[in-house]
């Protein structure tokens, strides 16, 4: 595709490196050529939602940075004593395995999505649901733990008070992502089960006909998840 | 196919699907096909970097130390995840572009609210003094 358009919509031989973006760019048409709108429109709205989770990492850094009282020590306060021993940080890692592997299933899902490969596509897709699922169920019981010990969004019994809200706030926006996406991705496993993107059967609430384009388009969604934790890990878990 | 044939990543590591209408106008759309390999590997990297930066904590390292570990694992496992398992390696560089810079310039704001948040800081300790 090393090509671009004119306004007219003819195709003009697309010169490399900046020059190619600025052409790219200035074609007056239709900026990313070969991406379709649905990917394209997906990128945009994880851009928005990077904003969203930067300016709440943001703040935590903010708050942590400008209290006089020490940050409790996340290294202890989300250690579980597993065989009369406390090992640190424990159940943050395993999570972050299981989110790390639904992120591998999902990317050979949309690889086989795209062989028309409709039972392993499904298959795989809802055992990403399911790794998802069990992310969640890890996230409730760490909560459910905290919340138990004392941590509140106003205060706890370590530190500084702004452990809590940063925490409820940043994991709980995260977990909630990885909700929709497993509601999403029970919903897509579906339609490729059912085999709507071969049939060109419309949507139910759309009522457009879909593609198998839009595994790789749930895919970028589910990925991002992932990408966000490693953000929520290195900044708020490990920092 | 300038993007796509660059990445030495097998020979029909791309094609192009004519499924759009071929009015000359629009584009066909290129699709995204590589070896299950590819991110057997990638998959089993991340495994590496999360228990590489978990022994990070586990070890107890401390300052500058830890703080560049922790930096470089998630760079390279945030890397890792949009490059091959989102694509963006075999995009068009003007997606590319538009996705990854905007926010690599939240950098701006994180030093900004540095500042402000050492102010704050600064005038906590100067009118309550140092921790209760």
């Amino acid at each position: 595709m090393a090509e671009t358009l004119t306004h007219i919509g003819q195709t003009e031989p697309r010169p490399a490196g900046w020059k190619g973006i600025a052409a790219d760019w200035s074609s007056d048409q239709r900026a990313f050529k070969n991406v379709s709108w649905g990917k394209a429109m997906m990128w945009i709205f994880l851009l928005s939602d990077t904003f969203i989770f930067g300016c709440f990492l943001l703040s935590y850094m903010t708050a942590r940075i400008s209290t006089r009282v020490p940050w409790p020590n996340p290294s202890e306060v989300f250690a579980l004593r597993i065989g009369g021993s406390d090992i640190p940080l424990i159940l943050i890692a395993i999570m972050t395995f299981v989110l790390i592997s639904s992120s591998g299933t999902m990317a050979m899902a949309v690889n086989f999505g795209y062989r028309r490969d409709r039972r392993k596509t499904a298959i795989l897709m809802l055992l990403t649901a399911a790794l998802g699922a069990t992310f969640v169920g890890m996230q409730a019981f760490e909560w459910t733990k905290l919340i138990t010990e004392g941590v509140r969004p106003w205060g706890n019994p370590w530190g500084a008070a702004q452990f809590g809200s940063c925490f409820f706030m940043i994991t709980g926006f995260h977990g909630t992502h990885v909700t929709i996406g497993v509601i999403f991705l029970i919903i897509v496993a579906r339609k490729v089960w059912r085999g709507d993107y071969d049939t060109g059967r419309r949507g139910f609430f759309t009522s457009r006909t879909g593609r198998y384009e839009n595994v790789e388009i749930m895919g970028l969604y589910w990925h991002f998840v992932d990408l966000v934790w490693v953000f929520i890990f290195a900044f708020f878990y490990l920092w | 196919m300038a993007e796509a044939t660059a990445n030495g990543l097998g020979q029909h590591a791309l094609h192009a699907a004519h499924e759009a209408p071929s009015t000359g106008i629009i584009h066909a759309e290129v699709h995204q096909e590589h070896p299950i390999k590819l991110y057997l590997v990638v998959w089993a990297w991340l495994f590496i970097l999360s228990t590489c930066s978990y022994l990070v904590d586990y070890f107890g390292l401390h300052g500058y130390l830890r703080w560049s570990l922790i930096l470089i694992f998630m760079i390279l496992k945030a890397g890792l995840i949009v490059a091959v398992f989102m694509h963006m390696a075999w995009e068009r560089l003007a997606l590319a572009y538009a996705i990854i810079l905007p926010p690599i310039l939240v950098l701006v704001f994180v030093t900004m609210m540095l500042f402000e948040a050492d102010y704050t800081l600064l005038t906590r300790l100067a009118f309550f003094g140092a921790g209760p």
